[in-house]
């Protein structure tokens, strides 16, 4: 069962590989991607399976026992993660492959985005801090690369604010990486767990709240936010939809692994983390109300979600971290469904502005319904998924007696009511609304699916996916709960790296 | 020596700083250089120094710790790579509006004037509304 656990990452660079030489058959290079993708998502299951059962896996690269070797893990966190991850990147590409746009016309798309399944495959399951860094950089540069793949101006006009700001988070997590090197001596998670509890408890404090820095960045976290919004939309519709639904997750996966390990309780920033929780919910509300672009209306609510995931983290609870976790996996189904639907309006419609669509729900029944229920689950309707972590984070926060965490659990309901709003927003503004004359649009001939087969059945799995998790949500939350007990007894990880 | 280093990394730190606050593209790109390059520095000084760490060639106390070497040549690579690829977009982006500076964001400038009457954002072009050098050599089976 070890031996599995390096196939998320070496299966799709292989495949990566082979999907350039075939460059020019298509199809060929479709079919590579597709079954790659499909056998990384058995895979994850399997693994999520077998951790759950037994406990943390870990594969030791070429024998050498940690802390001196590469390590690769699979606990219960990073196995809902990683299942979550690959389900995704799979229904994304068959939906890249069925749009007319950004993968045909394109011999690069293919290679490119199975960079970018390793580098988060890698980001799950890595055991140490370098290869985290090395993780992100394999992900980020394939996504610099996807976000300005057509090379229009609009594209390098926002890609370059993109790679500017991550390649600045980049040297500060080099920076960050060779001071904690500095200090202890290592760079294996497992091993740093135990030296970091040695160093002066300002020391520690600074160390948490560089690393927060570090992963606020890719996280989007308040007020390092500012780029998510401005560089999303311009890329190709699948594109955006794997940039919202994962990349920003994978910053949050990276927040949770090192606050919860590395930092013992006293050296946390909970403060710090849930005043930066309560404005990115707020701040990011706030922007997606201002927008007249469904894609931009829906980047600044990944802004504003992973406020909720951060809160869940700050209360360092079980509670929190489990409604942190089960948040986490809603938010990449429901906010990659959206962003699927956004491209299938702007299939429909010819373009993304609300001011130039409308009457949809007449011309496109189909792309209405997969719309509305995952929008209305985003805001936490019951029963679907977003309220079940939504109430979790409630009865944590309220559970802590503290003022600022009730301040902030308001401030989260509230921001729940605005973000219902901002979709009613997009719902009246395309769906209802009387249909509007294009002066020159594109006049595009709808079936009864309201696009390509393969643009609508991917969205269509995505939401039933997202409708499983909500019918399924007691199993889930307490695999979730089992997940973040791990998370704040991390003994049986440690116990399972350093042997 | 590693007050040297320190000191090294610091200035670094320092220009490249004031180079990426700069408007103009070349100049956040050399700044983001410095930085790493500083970064880097930092990562040297993070292990110890002495002789070269090779087994039997002497008492391994006075072995360097290779470990931080081998992080820093990583990062040089990555950094090299990414560099590379941002000078390819700044050429680009020069290509596309003859200039070097970097934009506002075009629909916030325009939801702070409460208006959008800007170009759309929209990936559904037809292949040749692309730039030609970035065709897929199949292009004339657009069904693919």
């Amino acid at each position: 069962m070890e031996r599995l656990i390096p196939l998320p990452i070496v299966l799709p660079l292989l495949a990566a590989a082979l999907a350039s030489l075939f460059g020019r058959w298509k199809a060929l290079q479709r079919a590579i991607g597709v079954t790659t993708l499909t056998i990384t998502s058995a895979i994850s299951v399997l693994l999520l399976i077998r951790v759950d059962r037994d406990g943390p896996l870990v594969m030791q690269a070429g024998e050498w026992r940690a802390p001196i070797g590469i390590t690769l893990v699979v606990d219960r966190l990073s196995g809902i993660m990683l299942t979550i991850g690959s389900l995704m990147l799979l229904a994304v590409l068959v939906y890249a492959i069925g749009q007319p746009g950004a993968e045909r016309n394109h011999v690069g798309f293919q290679p490119v985005y199975m960079i970018l399944a390793a580098g988060v495959a890698g980001s799950f399951l890595t055991g140490d801090l370098f290869n985290l860094f090395v993780s992100f950089e394999m992900m980020l540069t394939a996504s610099y690369v996807l976000l300005t793949l057509g090379g229009r101006r609009e594209q390098v006009r926002s890609g370059m604010t993109y790679v500017v700001i991550s390649l600045l988070a980049s040297t500060l997590f080099i920076t960050a990486l060779a001071l904690l090197y500095s200090a202890t001596g290592t760079v294996n998670l497992a091993d740093l767990a135990g030296r970091i509890g040695e160093l002066p408890l300002g020391l520690r404090q600074a160390f948490a709240v560089l690393l927060v820095v570090v992963f606020g960045v890719k996280a989007a976290l308040f007020p390092l936010f500012s780029w998510l919004p401005d560089s999303y939309p311009a890329a190709p519709g699948p594109v955006t939809a794997v940039f919202a639904g994962l990349l920003t997750k994978v910053g949050v996966y990276a927040l949770i692994r090192t606050q919860t390990l590395l930092f013992p309780e006293g050296a946390r920033p909970e403060t710090l983390l849930l005043i930066a929780a309560g404005l990115t919910m707020a701040f990011g509300i706030l922007g997606a109300i201002a927008q007249d672009d469904v894609k931009r209306i829906l980047s600044f609510n990944i802004v504003s979600h992973i406020g909720y995931m951060v809160l869940g983290l700050a209360l360092f609870s079980v509670g929190g971290l489990a409604a942190a976790i089960f948040y986490a996996v809603h938010h990449i189904l429901a906010m990659t469904t959206l962003f699927l639907v956004g491209g299938l309006i702007e299939h429909v419609g010819g373009s993304s502005r609300m001011r130039e669509l409308g009457n949809m729900v007449r011309s496109a029944p189909v792309v209405a319904t997969l719309f509305l229920i995952p929008a209305l689950g985003l805001a936490g309707i019951p029963p679907l998924s977003g309220f079940v972590p939504k109430l979790g984070l409630i009865q944590a926060g309220l559970a802590t007696h503290r003022c600022l965490t009730v301040t902030i659990v308001a401030v989260s309901l509230v921001v729940s009511l605005l973000t219902l709003f901002s979709v009613i927003k997009i719902w009246v503004g395309v769906f209802w609304s009387p249909a509007v004359e294009l002066p020159s649009g594109p006049v595009r001939t709808v079936g009864v699916l309201g696009g390509p087969p393969l643009m609508v059945l991917p969205t269509a799995a995505l939401f039933v996916l997202g409708l499983a998790v909500a019918v399924g949500a007691g199993p889930m939350y307490r695999l979730c709960e089992r997940a973040a007990t791990d998370l704040l007894h991390p003994h049986a990880y440690l116990s399972a790296v350093l042997g | 020596m590693s007050i040297v280093l320190a000191g090294a990394a610091a200035a670094l730190f320092s220009i490249g700083t004031y180079l990426v606050l700069q408007r103009k593209l070349s100049r956040i790109i050399i700044g983001l250089a410095l930085l790493s390059h500083g970064a880097n520095v930092l990562l040297m000084t993070s292990g110890r120094g002495g002789i070269a760490p090779l087994i039997g060639s002497g008492d391994i106390s006075d072995f360097s710790d290779p470990l931080p070497q081998a992080l820093a040549l990583t990062t040089i690579v990555i950094t090299f790579g990414v560099t590379a690829l941002l000078l390819a977009m700044a050429y680009r982006s020069w290509l596309l509006t003859n200039d070097d500076e970097v934009d506002d964001d075009v629909v916030d400038r325009d939801v702070l004037r409460g208006g959008w009457h800007d170009k759309e954002v929209s990936d559904e072009l037809a292949p040749d509304e692309l730039a030609p050098d970035e065709l897929a050599p199949d292009k004339a089976d657009p069904a693919g």
